[in-house]
């Protein structure tokens, strides 16, 4: 019996530990695939990171419902399940947004002008911050939960950042020549990247309460 | 065998039936209430970890019940059983917290009383301390295991669901050693007033003598075994609301507490090791394991600067104290008068 719940136990750690990898893995690339467009607009480089962090959100997914038939079948951590539930649907949420702000730009294809870009730039290194933060706080929830206030501390950091840099972008946008159209079609991609940060926010705020609960 | 003897005898079953339906709640009630073990696993280890406590174990309180007053009738017994049997059964009906050990040793000065029979002041003081001092002990070494516990948590990276592996497997080691002190400890509750009457002659298994004493201790923890399986499940699964919200490690550590406190006021082996080394020994008597729980959550509480300590709950414990050994002196004080002059039967 002891062996047989080590080894569901084994393979629910890995679930987990595997859910953040992609959590991360998803991050990096929605950084790597938002400078490519940055740079050189719509092209193979592009197409391939959305496919990629398109594949993994699946896998995410996967992952997600894995995870949670297990905890319930199982019947595990009885005291904090709901919370590792909710928890574990924000961070899908999550990188579905990543996902969401990709498509976005390959349905949309906004044109940036080269004064923009930077703050764009700027912008996406913020949010990727935060959530990178988001996902350490994560992992230490399961390991570690004393740590999780100094991660979410610059979660909220990095979001207030992001929310200075979003700021401006929109002020310089707004001031310039454009036409309003094209105005509106910029800050709709400036709210989806800034929102990836405040949903952040939102995870690590809950995280907070979870990981008191778990200490006391 | 006369059958006149399982006549006798039911009324020390009867109550070991009740401590099974009841007190294996202390030992397993919020792990199974809390779903970390099932029902199936708890009633299986507790009634033969309870059997086990009770036949190596048991000898220990008994000695010291029989100190209190020793009844050589079996008539007399059965009615000192009963009494008890009875005051549990009406208070818990009334809902007030009781102890079988407490109602035992009020039936005890009962029958002491009826026969005129001097009640050994010195170990009934040493009974009356045991009470007051179970559930400080069982706050004491609560409120050790929780610090020890945070310190070395805090030094430990272990995953949450690793975690929770090992709080199952500690609920059922934890279990196992608490109804292991359970059969112990209060096996002299169920069968100890019989003892002086050695109903049972004793049997031999090769070169292996099996007394009476140990007949009695093995009836009365199939009696307890027999409570857990019959009637536990209801008690185990309402037992994590009423005790309040626990998590498992709370669970953990009010149930090591529990069982350790149980365990001190049984074991002849630590009494032996405290005498060897000079330390006072520490009196082996049967304790109430709700109390033992109720200590360990306090204990737990205080720590945890909660404001939520029932104080009420408290004061119902404390009348329980009073009024149980009350009770069941008096029912046992007129049932033997009864017997003695209604049914003719000699008592004393």
């Amino acid at each position: 019996m002891e062996m047989n719940l080590f080894r569901k136990t084994r393979s629910l750690e890995d679930k987990i530990d595997s859910f953040f990898d992609k959590f991360s893995e998803i991050s990096v690339i929605y950084r790597l695939a938002v400078r490519v467009y940055l740079r050189e607009g719509l092209n193979e480089e592009f197409q391939s990171r959305l496919e990629k962090v398109n594949s993994l959100e699946s896998e995410a997914d996967h992952l997600r419902r894995n995870i949670e038939k297990q905890l319930y079948s199982n019947m595990l951590i009885p005291d904090s399940r709901a919370n590792v539930l909710e928890l574990i649907e924000r961070v899908d949420e999550l990188m579905s947004q990543f996902e969401g702000s990709l498509w976005a730009f390959a349905n949309e294809s906004p044109d940036i002008p080269d004064e923009y870009r930077t703050g764009y730039k700027r912008l996406t290194n913020m949010v990727i911050r935060a959530t990178d933060e988001l996902a350490l706080s994560g992992r230490a929830f399961f390991r570690n939960p004393d740590q999780v206030p100094a991660y979410n501390h610059k979660v909220m950091l990095y979001e207030k950042e992001a929310d200075i840099i979003t700021t401006k972008l929109k002020r310089a946008i707004f001031d310039s020549n454009l036409e309003l159209a094209h105005k509106l079609h910029l800050r709709e991609f400036i709210e989806q990247i800034d929102g990836i940060a405040d949903l952040a926010e939102d995870v690590a705020d809950r995280l907070s309460i979870y990981a008191i609960q778990r200490l006391v | 065998m006369d059958p006149l003897v399982l006549i006798f005898l039911s009324s020390g079953l009867f109550l070991g039936w009740a401590l099974g339906a009841n007190d294996a709640a202390n030992v397993f009630g919020t792990a199974v209430g809390t779903k970390m073990v099932s029902w199936r696993t708890a009633a299986i280890v507790c009634s033969i970890f309870v059997i086990l406590g009770a036949v190596v174990s048991g000898s220990g309180t008994s000695q010291t019940l029989g100190k209190l007053g020793a009844i050589s009738t079996l008539a007399g017994a059965f009615m000192t059983a009963l009494s008890a049997a009875v005051a549990v059964y009406s208070m818990t009906k009334s809902g007030m917290p009781v102890s079988t050990s407490q109602a035992i040793v009020g039936a005890i000065i009962g029958w002491n009383l009826f026969s005129g029979k001097a009640t050994d002041l010195n170990v009934l003081s040493k009974i009356l301390m045991t009470w007051v001092l179970c559930p400080v002990l069982a706050a004491g070494i609560a409120v050790t295991l929780y610090q020890s516990f945070k310190f070395f948590s805090k030094r430990m990276t272990v995953h949450m669901i690793r975690a929770d592996a090992y709080i199952r497997i500690a609920l059922i080691l934890a279990g196992a050693f608490g109804a292991y002190s359970l059969g112990a400890n209060n096996i002299a509750n169920v069968v100890g007033v019989f003892i002086p009457a050695q109903p049972f002659p004793s049997v031999m298994m090769g070169t292996y003598e099996i007394t009476s004493t140990q007949q009695l201790f093995l009836l009365g923890g199939l009696a307890i075994a027999i409570g857990v399986f019959t009637y536990s499940r209801g008690v185990m699964m309402t037992i994590g609301d009423s005790l309040g919200r626990l998590s498992p490690i709370g669970a953990f550590i009010t149930v090591m507490s529990h069982s350790i406190v149980l365990f001190v006021f049984a074991s002849r082996g630590l009494e032996a090791w405290l005498a060897q080394q000079g330390l006072p020994t520490i009196p082996l008597v049967p304790v109430s394991s709700s109390q033992a729980v109720v200590g360990a959550i306090v204990g737990i509480s205080i720590l945890q600067g909660s404001d939520a300590i029932r104080w009420i709950v408290l004061g119902r414990i404390i009348a329980g104290w009073v009024a149980t050994p009350f009770v069941a002196g008096i029912i046992c004080f007129i049932g033997l008068f009864f017997l003695q002059n209604v049914f003719g039967l000699a008592v004393k």
